[in-house]
């Protein structure tokens, strides 16, 4: 079976590596021929999750398999961990430091635009021990 | 299939040493050295004229069309450049420089300026319609435009979708002529002035196969020295043989002067290819949503930066910022209008053109991978580019497609031949 298997590390607080990853995987499903529209949606839901780690949760790593059907992405972090997930799953709901902020960044759309993008989206968290967001996208739906 | 690829970026094989300096800068990796000299992929190029700049033998050039084109036509219309206007010291005004375009042979002169003040005026109009995807991104650099075709086929949908100043102007200076001198279509020759590769280009191979009003590109460097010897022998400039632009259509030339014509919301101006990579990464990803309106210039400092412009652009921008000034105080100069905008809007679709896929099959797309991801690992990881390709990962994507080998990497090639030489010495 052909997978294709990647691993990154996320830095904590690096913006300027910040998206790294998500612009080598979204280089990588261009070059095996996924659609731009797939490509898209992975990349925007991989980015916003990337972009998490490195906020909220001291950085952390991704994983990324690929096969003919799917793409899977574990990016997981050591960080404080989510205390009310469903909260924070809703649209304009966070909790970044306003320094953060004016960087253009935590508008609190991470965790909506993620599940926006993904297919299947499961996140485990706990508190004081971290976060696992697991994003699954297809690339031919059924 | 050759017309296709028609490209204006050239080698010269006897200056060709096969250096490293263009593989390494090419922003769609697309130049090999092969047999000791460098080779375009020509799928992969965009004429963004990268590798003319960096070569240190000049064996990468722009191929324009003779000066002596002009000939084949009774009327001739020249439409020069904006940048054409900082290429020459203080003294030569822009009303010089038409002048002694008329004076070289040219019938008729319509500035790219005046179309410029057209197609931002028509972005605006279009920006405020909300019809177009944002941030919008400016389609006036051809290479710009084939940089998005191949590698950023999310953005297609943002490119603002107007002719190009240069397609306005030859459209309208046909149509003036002709509505004031009753000269027939064919009659006329089109000639752009240019400082740009990518503009011959996309005059030869039009996007989506419409025709280019344009008859001939000619390069700044053929015509400077002409332009400069007519323009020393000129009197005093007392009257202006056509009517010019205004300081927003001059601007265009350099960085910044498209965005600051449009006028609306936030707007990026951004130059250097390299530079346009990292805006156009972080529009994909969707980190740009809260800009409305992108400036990309494939070359340094813009078109004054173009491969065939003859004057070092820092100077040239000085030379234009002078010019720009004066032009300003004397506001003897309306911006150009027109009531039919839409006449301007592309009637052809810009395609994605996937020149990096592995393959047809996603499977054996995945199995080419792996093994890409195999090679790459038994590499050194130094990027020397000394097998000819830029990186060590291109390098192993060749492998796999078929266009290299192994061994082309010195290092591995060590590592073969003092295992043949280990072997020769067991059989004694």
């Amino acid at each position: 079976m052909g997978t294709v298997v990647r691993d990154y590390v996320i830095p904590a607080n690096d913006f300027t590596v910040a998206g790294e990853a998500s612009s080598r995987v979204r280089k990588i499903l261009t070059q095996l021929g996924v659609s731009p529209d797939i490509v898209k949606r992975t990349s925007i839901a991989m980015y916003e999750a990337e972009i998490n780690a490195v906020i909220h949760g001291n950085g952390g790593n991704a994983h990324v398999e690929i096969d003919e059907n799917k793409i899977y992405i574990r990016i997981s972090d050591e960080g404080p961990g989510i205390p009310d997930l469903e909260l924070a799953m809703q649209e304009g709901y966070s909790t970044a430091p306003d320094s953060i902020r004016e960087m253009g960044f935590g508008a609190g759309m991470g965790l909506s635009n993620i599940k926006k993008n993904a297919d299947i989206l499961d996140i485990q968290t706990e508190v004081n021990k971290g976060t696992t967001v697991n994003i699954t996208v297809f690339f031919n739906r059924p | 299939m050759e017309q296709e690829y028609f490209h204006s970026v050239t080698l010269d094989k006897g200056r060709c040493k096969g250096c490293t300096n263009c593989i390494k800068h090419c922003p769609t990796e697309a130049i090999r050295v092969r047999s000791g000299k460098a080779v375009i992929i020509k799928e992969r190029c965009i004429d963004c004229g990268v590798c003319i700049r960096v070569c240190p033998y000049h064996a990468k050039q722009a191929v324009t069309d003779p000066v002596d084109m002009i000939k084949n036509y009774s009327y001739r219309i020249a439409l020069p450049a904006p940048s054409l206007y900082g290429q020459f010291g203080p003294g030569y005004s822009r009303e010089r420089i038409v002048l002694a375009l008329k004076h070289y042979g040219f019938d008729y002169v319509f500035e790219v300026a005046r179309a410029a003040e057209i197609v931002s005026n028509a972005s605006e109009k279009y920006m405020k319609n909300g019809v177009v995807k944002k941030p919008v991104i400016s389609s006036a650099c051809p290479a710009v435009v084939r940089f998005i075709q191949i590698r950023f086929p999310n953005l297609i949908d943002n490119l603002l979708k107007i002719e190009a100043p240069m397609e306005v102007a030859a459209a309208i200076a046909r149509k003036e002529v002709h509505e004031k001198y009753g000269i027939p279509d064919d009659k006329m020759g089109v000639f752009f002035i240019s400082p740009c590769a990518a503009k011959v280009t996309s005059v030869k191979v039009p996007l989506g196969n419409q025709k280019s009003k344009v008859d001939g590109v000619l390069s700044m460097k053929d015509i400077f020295l002409p332009l400069l010897d007519i323009m020393k022998k000129q009197g005093e400039v007392t009257k202006e043989p056509f009517s010019l632009s205004s300081a927003i259509g001059v601007a265009w030339a350099a960085s910044g002067g498209e965005s600051d014509a449009v006028r609306e919301g936030r707007r990026i101006a951004v130059h250097g290819i390299h530079n346009v990579n990292d805006i156009l990464e972080q529009a994909v990803q969707g980190g740009l949503d809260n800009i409305d309106f992108i400036e990309a210039l494939a070359c340094p400092e813009g078109c004054l930066g173009g491969p065939l412009a003859v004057e070092n652009p820092f100077i040239a921008k000085v030379n234009l910022k002078y010019e720009i000034e004066k032009i300003r105080q004397n506001q003897a100069h309306r911006v150009t209008r027109t009531e039919n905008a839409d006449e301007f809007v592309w009637k052809s679709k810009v395609e994605y053109k996937p020149i990096m896929k592995l393959d047809d099959d996603m499977m054996k797309a995945l199995e080419k991978m792996q093994k890409i991801d195999e090679i790459t690992e038994g590499l050194y990881g130094l990027d020397c580019g000394a097998c000819g390709a830029p990186s060590c990962r291109a390098l192993a994507e060749d492998i796999v497609m078929g266009s290299a080998k192994e061994t082309d990497c010195i290092f591995k090639l060590r590592e073969k031949v003092s295992s043949i030489a280990t072997q020769l010495q067991q059989i004694e």
